[in-house]
């Protein structure tokens, strides 16, 4: 898009522009984010180190970022849409070959001054790929089965490589993102309806081959999912994490028992209770209240993007931003998901909130996107 | 180019569907989980309030028990005793500071100690049990038991911990444990976690530290339920750690403890080496110390007492210590010459008192001079000169070689605390450490054992083992580890010509069992349990040829630092011989009157297995013996007096 695409009556320019920025989204983000310091302060016992600093240190990073990425006109964004998703894709080619092992999966790569993660990277990416692609269609070729299937391979090139990791939870968080878009931008509902069906056959088929020497997935995935079914088999192997996480999130209450008297989180009962458990903390020190109240922090961010969207004429950028909406919530709904127990553990850290540096800054730069769009709509 | 408004308004118009659709989903999926949070944070609060408060799990580390190490007979040198500690866990205690006022009313605590236990609780975990107080009486156990209530996080817990039940006398040997220190840490790469346990306890000296991995063993671990009170409730499951290896010695604790009494008031060293398999029977350094202070935590008034005493109690002479061998390097000289066919043995040196090499007068220790001197009569009265003579002939490097392969100058490796590797001169010795040329004084000054030759106990003991055997017999400390038999320390012939060995074994013979032998007044008569051995006496001063002139001052009269070192090597008996024996008294004054009779004693004990007839000493000396054996054997079993505990 550029401005000359539509009949504009008034255009921001310069500095003016950041009056023109969606400052309630601002505020929403680092509201949450703020949640998030509490609740790193609290888990390393009342203490600014190890988390809560650097953690501060890559938000007010994130907040640079995503003022400069609003400040790019949108129209930049789409042009470098597929190379940008290109790279990323390259990138996770090279975790595969030269990544750092850690905890058991392949998925970080170093830069020197911080660890990238690409595969947080690719979530962006792709979603801005699919905005310009369809951007870029005619509309009536949309749901033409060639016109389909292109996205679709494109979309399972990445996926296949963040399998291969394996790094389930982002392999599905990839696939799900990417499907969303293309059903915001049109496609056809039969070809969702065969999917989702196909999905259900494939789910039987995972199960059915366990055991068998075509086994599906490997048996950690198998273990969790089982745990999942019935976390009380394994109260104290795979299940503990689980159980655990719903006795703190649980003993909350109403209003919880209080900042830093957690007696859950004390303890070191969990192995990762900075990154993907903090929500148990959270919901344990503040109980319901403070739960449900991140809970609609969240809600009101993806309703601000969805009421941004809809009132932008420009089909990337609205494509893009309910894309982004739609990744962000795949990021906090499974994590919450995860811990109250209503999905498996998958590898699904808590967005803003969660400690992690490549997951904080990309994030924000997502919403400079969201930014972008928004002050370059046209009017 | 403009995009038609037909297709911006229909593209708008399906976005905005479809995103109505998805929003109404998202909407959903957060009820859905807000409504699950309701359920369990709601409706299920008080089900999981229980379980949080009841159903703690918590990891503890399970220190194993050390390796314990015994002698040759199977007694315990180092064991483990049970002793009770109070524990307290920091986020169970809620405020530090109240519960340990009221602890302090019940039991007593030093105030640096207490302060210590705060300054550890501060910076350790809340949830890691802190040591507050080890080697608590019963009573006190019962008090804190019956006073759990108004005690939160305070637990009196039973451990293990490290008893000697030897105390001074194995000290040198076994060394000490103390609790692991950060420099330990820092010296090791990849610690074991155990070592991470406040206050474990690790090997600083001796066979303790060089034996460590083997007595260390691994760490098991246990689950536990706690409450929220940090009362245990149950154990989930336990792993037992792998204890650490049991080690037998070679050493016998009843020679070691007579050894010990014997050199009693004397800085002194005595070594005993089985000649069978080089096994060291006993290893004894005097005075010594008692190392379960060391475990205990030793007070600043008991450390200054060991460091400043001038007979050095912590140092473990018998290995570490190195002295300059005096005569009994005569050995050494007179083998190296006979070996490369320089003299016979027939061949005389007249010795007039004295001999002057370039310049310099060497003195014999008999101012009078011994006469003519043959190889055999030279070493049964000690005649200085003749080793001057026959020395200059050979040179110092054949001589330095054969001392070496007796033994001397080489670093065994046995489990000990810095032990020492001596020094055999040669001239590449001198030439490359000192720079220096080698003269022909230094030769004269090493074959009497003077100059820059350094042995230490140890090192005698085993050139005397290879004197008497001919083989090339090592020392070995460590008998069994874990039940499993160490490498004998028999090692092949030396290539010594039996003939010489035997002329050098006739000599030692007559130094003991011969009238004008240097240690005839230290014989022993009990057939078949006859010892032969060297005399030594080395200078530690010089001698100016004005107090020559005046007369030498004699050692009574010197301080004690500057009196001679007393040295007696020996072997017994004299027919298959069994037992080499080495000792040292620092600044005892003269090897015949001072270091033989205790080599004598100590040999007759070797041998005896006990105390020895009062037969088997000359008639004259029987009284003193008695009186001897009844002072030492009141001794004794106060050495021994643990036995029964381990």
């Amino acid at each position: 898009m550029s401005y000359l695409e539509y009949n504009t009556k008034f255009v921001p320019t310069g500095a003016r522009k950041l009056l023109y920025l969606h400052w309630p989204l601002i505020m929403l983000l680092s509201a949450v984010s703020c949640a998030g310091f509490l609740m790193l302060y609290s888990v390393a016992g009342g203490s600014m180190s190890p988390w809560m600093e650097p953690q501060m240190k890559r938000f007010a990073l994130g907040l640079g970022v995503m003022i400069s990425v609003a400040m790019v006109p949108i129209w930049f964004w789409r042009n470098i849409a597929f190379v940008a998703f290109g790279g990323s894709v390259a990138l996770l080619v090279g975790v595969e070959l030269f990544g750092e092992v850690r905890m058991g999966a392949q998925r970080w790569i170093d830069l020197g001054f911080m660890r990238l993660q690409p595969s947080e990277l690719t979530k962006i990416t792709m979603v801005m790929f699919l905005a310009a692609y369809y951007d870029w269609l005619p509309l009536d070729r949309k749901s033409h089965p060639f016109w389909v299937l292109v996205p679709v391979t494109l979309i399972l090139v990445p996926v296949a490589l963040v399998l291969q990791q394996p790094d389930l939870g982002t392999a599905l968080l990839l696939l799900t993102g990417g499907g969303a878009v293309m059903f915001l931008a049109g496609v056809h509902w039969a070809y969702f309806v065969t999917v989702v069906g196909t999905g259900v056959g494939a789910v039987v088929a995972v199960f059915q081959s366990r055991g068998t020497p075509w086994q599906i997935l490997q048996d950690y995935q198998y273990r969790r999912i089982d745990t999942f079914i019935d976390p009380s088999n394994d109260p104290l192997g795979a299940g503990y994490n689980i159980t655990q996480a719903k006795i703190a999130l649980g003993s909350g209450g109403w209003t919880g028992r209080g900042f830093m008297q957690g007696t859950q989180s004390r303890l070191n009962f969990l192995p990762e209770k900075h990154t993907d458990f903090i929500f148990t903390t959270l919901a344990e020190e503040f109980g319901f209240v403070g739960a449900i109240t991140l809970l609609s922090l969240y809600a009101l961010i993806i309703i601000f993007c969805i009421a941004s969207a809809m009132t932008n004429k420009d089909r990337f950028a609205s494509l893009l931003t309910l894309g982004i909406a739609v990744t962000f919530f795949l990021f906090f709904a499974v994590n919450m998901a995860m811990v109250t127990g209503l999905l498996p553990v998958v590898g699904v850290p808590l967005p803003l909130v969660s400690y992690g540096g490549s997951a904080m800054v990309v994030l924000m730069a997502a919403f400079g996107l969201v930014q972008s769009a928004h002050v370059h709509r046209p009017r | 180019m403009k995009r038609p408004s037909k297709d911006v308004i229909q593209s708008s118009r399906i976005i905005g569907r479809r995103a109505l659709v998805v929003g109404g989903l998202q909407v959903g999926v957060m009820g859905a989980i807000g409504y699950r949070l309701r359920d369990m944070q709601v409706e299920q609060a008080d089900q999981y309030r229980m379980l949080a408060e009841e159903n703690r799990i918590s990891m503890r580390l399970l220190p194993p028990a050390r390796g314990m190490i015994f002698d040759r007979n199977g007694i315990a040198i180092a064991a483990n005793e049970q002793n009770y500690r109070v524990v307290m866990i920091r986020e169970d205690a809620g405020d530090i500071g109240e519960v340990l006022a009221r602890l302090t009313e019940i039991i007593d605590i030093q105030p640096e100690v207490l302060a210590r236990a705060m300054e550890e609780m501060r910076r350790r975990a809340p949830f890691v049990p802190v040591t507050i107080l080890e080697r608590v009486s019963w009573d006190d156990v019962a008090q804190i038991n019956l006073n759990t209530p108004v005690l939160p996080g305070v637990q009196a817990e039973v451990g293990l911990s490290r008893f000697y039940p030897m105390g001074e006398d194995m000290a040198h040997v076994v060394g000490y444990v103390g609790p692991v220190s950060d420099y330990d840490l820092s010296q090791i790469e990849n610690p074991d976690p155990l070592l991470q346990i406040p206050k474990f306890e690790y090997g600083k000296t001796g066979a303790e530290n060089r034996l460590e991995e083997e007595l260390r063993g691994s760490a098991g671990t246990r689950r536990i339920e706690i409450s929220a009170a940090g009362r245990i409730m149950r154990e989930l499951d336990r792993q037992e750690g792998i204890p650490g290896k049991d080690i037998q010695l070679t050493i016998d604790s009843h020679l070691q403890s007579y050894v010990q009494a014997r050199l009693e008031g004397e800085s002194a060293s005595g070594i005993v080496l089985d000649l069978e398999n080089g096994d060291l029977r006993a290893v004894v350094s005097s005075p010594t110390f008692d190392p379960n202070m060391f475990v205990r935590g030793i007070s600043v008034a008991d450390w200054r007492a060991l460091n400043e005493n001038k007979y050095r109690p912590m140092a473990a002479k018998a290995v570490q210590g190195t002295y300059p061998p005096g005569s009994t390097f005569k050995m050494v000289t007179a083998l190296a010459a006979i070996e490369a066919g320089i003299v016979t043995a027939n061949d005389t040196v007249y010795c007039p008192g004295h001999a002057d090499v370039s310049n310099i007068r060497f003195h014999c220790w008999r101012r009078g001079g011994h006469g003519n001197m043959n190889l055999h009569e030279a070493l049964k009265q000690s005649c200085d000169v003749y080793f001057y003579d026959i020395a200059q002939r050979v040179g110092i490097d054949k001589i330095a070689e054969m001392a070496r392969k007796l033994g001397l100058g080489e670093r065994y490796d046995l489990p000990l605390s810095a032990v020492a590797s001596g020094l055999a001169p040669d001239r590449e010795w001198k030439s490359t450490v000192r720079g220096e040329n080698w003269r022909i004084g230094d030769t004269v000054n090493a074959s009497i054992g003077q100059g820059y030759v350094l042995t230490s106990p140890l090192q005698l003991a085993v050139m005397t083992a290879r004197l008497a055997t001919g083989m090339q017999i090592t020392p070995r400390l460590v008998r069994l580890i874990d039940g499993i038999e160490q490498p004998s320390g028999i090692g092949p012939s030396l290539g010594l010509n039996e003939n010489t060995l035997r002329r050098i074994r006739a000599s030692m013979d007559a130094v003991c069992n011969e009238t004008r032998g240097t240690a005839y007044g230290s014989r022993i008569i009990a057939e078949g349990r006859k010892m032969a051995g060297k005399t030594g006496t080395s200078q530690v001063r010089r001698i100016t040829p004005e107090e020559r002139a005046a007369g030498v001052i004699s050692n009574n009269d010197l301080p004690w630092e500057r009196r001679d070192h007393a040295l007696f090597v020996g072997y017994a008996p004299l027919e298959n011989p069994r037992y080499a024996v080495s000792v040292i008294v620092e600044h005892g004054g003269g090897g015949s009157a001072t270091a033989a009779p205790i080599a004598r004693d100590i040999i007759l004990q070797a041998q005896y297995g006990g105390p020895p007839p009062l037969e088997a000493y000359p008639s004259n000396l029987r009284d003193q013996i008695a009186e001897q054996q009844r002072r030492i054997a009141a001794r004794i079993p106060a050495g021994m007096r643990s036995q029964g505990r381990a």
